[in-house]
């Protein structure tokens, strides 16, 4: 072999290389590497969007709580963009001429990019707006309106319960692939919990485009297409009136209000003050923050999310467990000397003294109670504290307390109940007695419930025994979810033991001199209450009142909580009276009653122990 | 007669034949590359495929007269096509007008033409003319300045230009002084000097120095077996690396200011001193390591202000793309993102004639000219992408089994030329295509949308195909 055929062989060799380096590329971009398949379909494809109505909501007789409003996006394709007239175009919309230049020139800037993608100059125009707009469109080359479906409230009530629509953010959309950029999604209280009834099914076609986003033709001739279905409309157990009425009284006072029919477990009202106007969280605007760093915290939905400490009213439970245990009966008598005066003791108010357990709830002894719990706690029966405190849980979770109740809007908490590692830690194992923690006998120290569980235990009461879990929707407008809460929860304690109770608690509000909840009483209506008058560490005493009507066959259970309002019958006892009226009679005819409540505030006293 | 009938049983069919199969090829590509539904006729004068039809009809023309042309036209006018082309390309810097940044074009009413075309062809007929001379030797130092100025005048003017691409192509024509005798050590040199500008880029300079010691103290070792002085070197290079740049000692504590440039000094003296030392032993290989190491070194070092400095914008960037040093995948990595994604879109059997979505919808700017083969990969897939590829490497052989039959120095050399041209296109422009070579705006041949390009490289393979035609005359 010469020089030169050396070399030219050389010379093929390196052609031949070439060729083989070229060939393994093409082999990886084309067959191996998978990733530009799908680069290029994201290239060509276009997914435009139609967006359904979302779904209805209606009270328990059915009038409307939440439509919708249709508002517009104004749209531009960058790409169709020509030089027009800013300043009536913002005359129209009522914006800044000079920000809306620079948006403008931006979207001008970038037009190539965009090509024929339509991007939002304006969200959420409001229908006038947008009439004003269309007369004027031929004005405006490249500019369209799009409807979007936004939320309309005819009442401005509810707000907290029934939650509010925004635009679902880049967690949500990262992490559930129904949603994109620009979708709305519900947010707390039943739009949040039922978003799958209400959302519907967004519309989509597939389309494909050029470089330039311009739509050539259908995809696939629109095999893969879809059309939208409409939201689920769905009934609430709310009573819209009643909810409205409670609000109004509520106005100026911070707390909140649960109604609850006994029979069903559906919740009647269900208010938390200061509440917000639903009507304000609508498309988009600055409410939200202005809402969210109000002291008063409207956004938090108290009568589900704070735990208050019970207070009185929980002497229903103490009495029902000592009757269940047979460690006290009816008849039981105990002696009060303004107050349980052993250990640190526990204070109490005026009343006639021997009681009996009728008249203990009745009077809303303070003493009683503390002989109660400790019959219950130093029972023979059990081996130590721990045995029988541990068997005391069990009965007071029975009635619902410390855990979720189920309700069906998002956010719940559970409340507090102590615990004997609770008790281990902050006396000593073996340290602590019966007497170390009297305080529970009347619903105060490391009881927690929130105003929900206080409205249940109404209920459980009003229903010798059980609950159905409490809810606010009723299902949607083709079917009930009625399976779902038919189920009764018993409490540990005998239904047999009730009626004793009920009767305190009938007397509470008609049993003349000494009773706590005379404010309550309705004329024509046989009524079961129990005051509270809840200590707190943080300032002024919380009124609380729970109470079910009529006595036979109970139609409502209230249970009211007044933040730093003081004793229960002053403000919590005739808020639920006023609330039963409204709700059995359909009207108020305590005209005087209902306008001191609505036009006084609670006056602020300074805390003191022992008060019914 | 006789003579024509004579000269169809001499030409060369199998070039014909891979010719006219490229040529269909490209016609139909772009007939995909630019079809509307609005005019489907592939005749259809108003669009680009309707004008290659006019442009193919035109070269075959050009191809019959070429061939009816007597074989010694060529080497007698040599010169003056190459003097009449260099003449074009310093007008075309005057009258010609500008597209794309670059002043290469004249336009006379709906034709275009770029004289940097026709400059190849001129300019490897000069180079045949030169090189084929009797008495001509490559390695006199007057022959190499002939033929730097034969390349460079034409390449000059083009640069001025500012049609970089076309420029390059020139550079092609070392693989026909690699054929005529140029020694493979200036190949290797070059090759060399290349991977080193690239690895610099990637690179600090002085890893870059230590690759090439490394890969120049085992060629040392592996050919000379000089196993000792190669360990000796490598021991007086890598000790001071170590101890100055990589500070292996922290106990010491020495503080040293510019600790690459101070290494560098170290080892260049080190180098002096053993160059000096090889000298008086003849240790021939030693001197030209240490040639080897300095080369690298000054050229690793300047690679920076080159790649800064004398290098466009545009060009940097380019570079950078490629070496993925840098992802715009909006602004100047656009091109090759999208062609790469159309190709890589094709999948092994394509998406059929018409159908390729990339293509069809634009995504790739340039694709009925330069960026063509994109069209061909979406489509046609791998098995056409690799088709196309594979007929390009058989045309290449069969031009080296056409250059190694001449007689005559003249055709021979020019065939090298031819086929250097060839390779370089074929290579830059599916290797830019495919992400494997920087974007240089240079079309495929024979495939490519384009009057100019297509009669350039036609009138290249015909005038060849004649001059094979006649070789036993």
């Amino acid at each position: 072999m010469n020089d030169y055929s050396k070399k030219s062989t050389l010379i093929i060799g390196t052609f031949l290389f070439v060729a083989i380096i070229m060939a393994v590329r093409l082999f990886w971009i084309q067959v191996v590497d998978t990733s530009y398949k799908v680069t290029a379909s994201n290239n060509v494809l276009r997914y435009e969007v139609e967006y359904p109505a979302r779904g209805l909501i209606t009270d328990r007789n059915g009038v409307l709580l939440v439509d919708n409003q249709t508002a517009y996006d104004i749209m531009v394709v960058a790409r169709e963009l020509k030089p027009f007239d800013t300043t009536a175009f913002c005359t129209i919309f009522n914006i800044p001429v000079q920000q809306f230049k620079t948006t403008v020139n931006d979207i001008y800037r970038r037009r190539r990019a965009l090509g024929y993608q339509p991007v939002a100059v304006m969200k959420q125009a409001p229908a006038e707006y947008y009439a004003v707009f269309q007369e004027q469109a031929y004005k405006f080359p490249g500019f369209y309106a799009q409807a979007r479906s936004l939320r309309n409230y005819p009442r401005p009530i509810a707000g907290n319960l029934l939650g509010y629509v925004t635009e679902a953010d880049t967690a949500t959309i990262n992490k559930d692939t129904y949603y994109k950029p620009g979708d709305y999604i519900g947010r707390s209280g039943i739009e949040e919990s039922y978003e799958n009834y209400l959302r519907g099914k967004k519309g989509i076609s597939i389309y494909v485009r050029d470089v330039h986003n311009k739509i050539k033709e259908s995809y696939h001739g629109g095999a893969y297409d879809s059309i939208p279905v409409a939201g689920t409309n769905l009934i609430c157990t709310i009573d819209g009136d009643l909810q409205e009425y409670g609000e109004w009284l509520m106005k100026n006072k911070v707390g909140s209000i649960v109604a609850i029919e006994p029979a069903t477990g559906e919740i009647l009202t269900l208010i938390s003050s200061p509440g917000i106007d639903p009507r304000l969280l609508v498309g988009i605007n600055r409410n939200f923050q202005r809402i969210q760093s109000d002291p008063l915290k409207p956004l938090f939905n108290r009568a589900i999310m704070s735990p208050y400490p019970p207070g009185s009213t929980f002497k229903v439970v103490n009495a029902l467990i000592g009757l269940n245990e047979n460690v006290v009966f009816p008849h039981t008598r105990y002696n009060c000397y303004h107050g349980y005066k052993i250990g640190r003791g526990v204070g109490c108010h005026t009343h006639p003294s021997p009681l009996d357990m009728i008249q203990s709830i009745q009077m809303s002894c303070n003493a009683y109670y503390c002989y109660v719990l400790r019959d219950i706690l130093d029972n023979p029966k059990y081996e130590n504290i721990e045995q029988s405190f541990v068997k005391w849980c069990d009965y007071v979770k029975s009635f619902g307390f410390g855990k979720k109740t189920g309700v069906d809007i998002p956010s719940e908490q559970s409340g507090s109940l102590p615990s004997v590692p609770l008790y281990n830690r902050t006396f000593g194992e073996g340290r602590w007695k019966s007497l170390s923690i009297i305080s529970l006998a009347i619903g105060q120290a490391e009881l927690g419930a929130t105003p929900l569980q206080m409205a249940n235990l109404a209920a459980i009461v009003a229903n010798h025994g059980y609950y159905h879990t409490p809810h606010i929707i009723r299902g949607t407008q083709d079917s009930l979810f009625a399976g779902k809460y038919k189920e009764r929860h018993y409490t540990m304690v005998d239904t047999a033991y009730f009626p004793a109770i009920i009767e305190g608690m009938y007397r509470a509000v008609h049993g003349g001199a000494g009773a706590t909840a005379r404010r309550a009483m309705i004329p024509g209506i046989e009524m079961c209450g129990k005051t509270g008058t809840a200590q707190n560490p943080h300032g002024e005493d919380h009124s609380t009142f729970m109470c079910f009507a009529p006595r036979e066959n109970p139609k409502i259970v209230i249970a009211a909580y007044i933040e730093n309002a003081g004793f229960g019958a002053t403000w919590a006892a005739p808020i639920a009276s006023l609330m039963v009226e409204k709700y059995l009679n359909g009207e108020v005819k305590r005209k005087d009653l209902e306008k001191h409540i609505r036009e006084n505030t609670p006056v602020k006293k300074t805390p003191h122990e022992g008060k019914p | 007669m006789r003579e024509n009938h004579n000269l169809i049983n001499k030409l060369d069919w199998a070039t014909i034949g891979i010719y006219l199969l490229l040529v269909l090829v490209g016609w139909i590509s772009i007939y995909a590359a630019v079809y509307n539904e609005t005019s489907r006729n592939i005749f259809d004068l108003s669009q680009r495929y309707g004008m290659q039809a006019i442009w193919i009809a035109s070269a075959l023309f050009l191809a019959i007269i070429i061939l009816l042309v007597d074989a010694k036209f060529y080497p007698v006018f040599a010169y003056i096509l190459y003097a009449g082309v260099t003449l074009l390309l310093a007008l075309v810097l005057v009258i010609g007008t500008e597209v794309n940044g670059s002043r290469s074009w004249f336009i006379i009413g709906p034709f275009r033409l770029q004289p940097a075309e026709l400059a190849k062809v001129a300019t490897a007929l000069a180079l045949a003319r030169l090189m084929g001379a009797q008495g001509f030797i490559l390695k006199r130092k007057q022959a190499i300045f002939k033929i730097t100025l034969t390349v460079g005048l034409p390449v000059l003017f083009i640069f001025l230009q500012h049609d970089t691409g076309s420029a390059l192509v020139f550079g092609s024509f070392l693989i026909m002084l690699y054929r005529e005798g140029l020694s493979g050590w200036i190949v290797n040199a070059i090759i060399f000097a290349a991977i080193i500008f690239i690895l610099s880029i990637l690179w600090q300079p002085v890893a870059v120095l230590m690759l090439s010691a490394i890969a120049g103290l085992a060629a040392l070792a592996v050919r000379q077996r000089k196993t000792l002085p190669a360990i000796t070197a490598a021991t007086a290079i890598f000790v001071p690396y170590f101890i100055i740049v990589k500070k292996l000692f922290p106990a010491l504590d020495i503080r040293i200011p510019h600790p690459d440039y101070i290494f560098l000094v170290i080892c260049i003296a080190m180098m002096i001193i053993g160059a000096i030392y090889a000298g008086r032993r003849k240790l021939r290989y030693f001197r030209y390591i240490c040639c080897f190491f300095i080369g690298s070194a000054a050229l690793a070092y300047s690679v920076d202000y080159v790649f800064g400095n004398i290098l466009q914008p545009h060009q940097r960037d380019r570079i950078e793309n490629l070496l993925g040093l840098k992802e715009d995948l909006q602004g100047t990595g656009y091109n090759v993102h999208q062609s790469m994604i159309a190709i890589g879109s094709g999948g092994l059997s394509g998406k059929g004639f018409l159908q390729g979505t990339q293509t069809k919808y634009n995504f790739v700017p340039e694709q009925s000219t330069d960026f063509i083969f994109c069209t061909i990969g979406e489509e046609w897939g791998f098995l056409g992408a690799l088709a196309t590829v594979s007929a390009y490497l058989l045309l290449l052989i069969r031009l080296v089994i056409i250059a190694e039959r001449q007689k005559d120095a003249f055709a021979r050399i020019y065939a090298y030329c031819v086929l250097s041209i060839l390779f370089f296109h074929f290579s830059i422009n599916i290797g830019m295509t495919v992400g494997l070579a920087p974007v240089v705006g240079i079309p495929l041949p024979f495939i490519s949308y384009g009057g100019s390009s297509l009669w350039a490289f036609t009138i290249l393979l015909f005038i060849l195909l004649k001059l094979d035609a006649v070789r036993w005359d």
